[in-house]
């Protein structure tokens, strides 16, 4: 459905990649771990390697919650933008498909949450 | 000649029904340019009844009484230093979002109401909205006057208005009263006065002004009372308005249905703010956000909507939603306060233990199952004085503007609710099928919002840090941070004679 509007109505999107300076917004969400209450937004280059996502970015915020230091990373489950997915951690987060806004949700099996309760 | 006593209903015609004319020098559609491109098709505004009959005069003379009363009351709370005499000072939270998120949306209502009363064609419908224009007005400028002296004392109440257009959760209410002032005038109205006033206004008078009352408030109180009794004239012009339009013409149905499904939405999720005032942030609750909800939406609601069910209207769309969240809203927005508590213009605190236990049995099926957990969890932390704050800036609605926070509620409510779509390439995020289907509707409008977490991002909020953007946003820095360090807390301790600042100081 369009909007109605008296005169026109002027074409204008505030969150266009290029007003990120050279960054894309990337969303990120640790399932079973509601402590985080939401998922958190980092401005990332899209050249940068998914390794570094999950070595400097991911920790740089997660590692608040207690069962951080015990992930296992070999067996994450991760999800791009609705779908599973296994990235290469090698390649570029443009490469691996991880667009502007795109919302990648990791699943740890075995850690839900403080005593299992899924926070 | 002795000037002959006027009744009240000639009097209403006369001094407002009169004041209109047919224009003759240019074309009545350049005099009222704004009420008829949204489709709303009016073909007879002499059909408006005001069921107030008031005329100017009489507006002036009863709003100048009901001043006096208030600014008394006001007066003598001051000097009678009223600030001591209330639960606990951490009640101040709830003040301090109110000032901050409420008075704000006070004052765009009045901007909003001042434009329908210079552009309805219609004479009643426009001598309404001037006086809700000016009811408005007064409601904003009370409120600042009454919590000004409170401002004397506590911290975090000295600059609501610049920060309303800065801070990351005060964007909730602001957008909506942008969402509504830049509709056309009969989408404003359905949304201010029927969305908003009618159908929900009593979940945010109920814990402000009960809560004040309950919390030994009465500058607040007598605020409340003296804002309600235009509130009930306000009301009265949203349920009048809707038959109005529903009345004039068949085609306005399915229009009208669709802005009160829209603005039903977006104002219930300015109110998960109120939730959390109300069962979080009062010391003494007069009743939980689930009761409320129940008594003022799912029953006073649904009689509503079976009586306007005669002109084919319905309920508003996802109003299953709502009434399934209202076990979860407030304990899920507190959280989300409590983990990003270094950046409130309040102080946040994990509910006492006594509290808990009220939450417990006010929410027998959720608290303890879902939610005590993290606040027990929190509170364990900053005993043992392992607590920090997340450091990070969460995901936003892209309608609501809420951080991502609401949950599966009928099917998992510890899975988060992400709802997202793809619009000319780009794509968008929404808490909520309500949030998602209002964008869907509009695109070419939300793709415009000014979400907080994107703007500091893109570097037009003061800085990249947490501390500059705090700054840019006015906080100092005793204004947020949990309540039992702060300066609230020590000046509330000094006040009444306990100079061992006690981490209980909330259980009493
Ligand atoms: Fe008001
Ligand atoms: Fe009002
Ligand atoms: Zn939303």
């Amino acid at each position: 459905m369009a909007i109605v509007a008296k005169d026109g109505y002027i074409d204008f999107v505030r969150d266009k990649v290029e007003n990120f300076h050279g960054n894309q917004l990337v969303l990120v969400s640790w399932d079973d771990h509601l402590l985080f209450c939401a998922a958190q937004a980092f401005p990332l280059p899209p050249e940068m390697p998914f390794a570094a996502l999950v070595s400097e970015v991911i920790p740089s915020v997660f590692n608040w919650h207690d069962e951080f230091k015990d992930i296992d990373w070999a067996k994450t489950q991760w999800n791009l933008d609705g779908e599973a997915f296994s990235p290469d951690m090698d390649k570029s987060l443009a490469e691996n498909g991880v667009e502007h806004k795109s919302l990648i949700r990791f699943k740890t099996p075995g850690l839900t949450g403080l005593n299992g309760t899924r926070i | 000649m002795a000037a002959k006593k006027l009744n009240m209903r000639k009097r209403y015609e006369l001094l407002t029904r009169g004041i209109g004319w047919e224009t003759s020098y240019q074309k009545m559609d350049d005099v009222f340019p704004y009420d008829t491109f949204e489709g709303i098709k009016i073909t007879d505004w002499d059909k408006w009844e005001d069921p107030f009959r008031l005329t100017m005069d009489a507006y002036w003379k009863f709003q100048a009484e009901k001043e006096k009363k208030l600014y008394a009351i006001i007066d003598s709370f001051a000097q009678n230093n009223g600030q001591t005499n209330l639960a606990d000072a951490s009640y101040l939270s709830a003040i301090k979002l109110f000032i901050t998120g409420v008075t704000p949306l006070e004052y765009a209502a009045h901007h909003g109401f001042a434009h329908l009363g210079r552009h309805f064609r219609g004479e009643g419908a426009r001598v309404a909205c001037q006086m809700q224009a000016i009811d408005e007005l007064r409601h904003a400028q009370t409120q600042i006057h009454t919590i000004s002296h409170y401002n004397k004392h506590f911290t975090g109440l000295h600059d609501p208005f610049y920060q309303s257009d800065r801070v990351w959760y005060l964007s909730v209410p602001k957008s909506f009263g942008e969402d509504a002032l830049s509709a056309g005038p009969f989408e404003f109205i359905t949304s201010i006065s029927f969305a908003f006033e009618y159908v929900l206004t009593n979940l945010l008078f109920v814990p402000f002004m009960s809560g004040a009352a309950y919390n030994g408030d009465m500058a607040t109180t007598t605020f409340g009372f003296s804002a309600q009794s235009d509130e009930s004239r306000h009301m009265t012009l949203g349920l009048e308005i809707i038959k109005f339009m529903l009345e004039q013409h068949e085609d306005n149905l399915p229009i009208i249905q669709g802005w009160i499904d829209k603005h039903f939405w977006r104002a219930y999720r300015v109110l998960a703010l109120v939730s959390a005032m109300q069962d979080y942030m009062l010391t003494n609750t007069p009743m939980s956000w689930k009761e409320a909800w129940d008594i003022y939406f799912v029953e006073n609601g649904g009689a509503l909507f079976e009586d306007l069910g005669r002109y084919g209207l319905k309920m508003p769309k996802h109003h299953e939603l709502a009434t399934a969240e209202a076990e979860h809203l407030s304990h899920q927005v507190w959280s989300v306060f409590c983990a990003l508590g270094n950046a409130t213009g309040f102080h946040t605190f994990e509910p006492s233990d006594e509290k808990m236990d009220w939450l417990s049995e006010k929410y027998p099926n959720t608290f303890d199952k879902y939610y005590r957990p993290r606040f027990e969890h929190w509170k364990k932390q900053k005993e043992d004085g392992t607590f920090e704050y997340l450091a990070s800036l969460p995901q936003l609605c892209q309608v609501c503007q809420i951080p991502m926070i609401f949950t599966e509620v009928k099917t998992d409510p510890m899975q988060l609710s992400f709802r997202n779509t793809k619009f000319k390439g780009d794509n968008y995020h929404f808490c909520s099928d309500g949030c998602k289907d209002i964008f869907e509707n509009e695109p070419e409008k939300y793709v415009q919002a000014w979400l907080p977490v994107h703007q500091i991002f893109q570097g037009n909020c003061g800085g990249a840090t947490i501390p500059e953007v705090l700054k840019w946003y006015k906080f100092e820095p005793e204004d947020g941070g949990d309540y039992f360090d702060s300066q609230d807390f020590r000046r509330w301790q000094e006040w009444h004679g306990k100079d061992e600042p006690a981490k209980t100081g909330s259980d009493n």
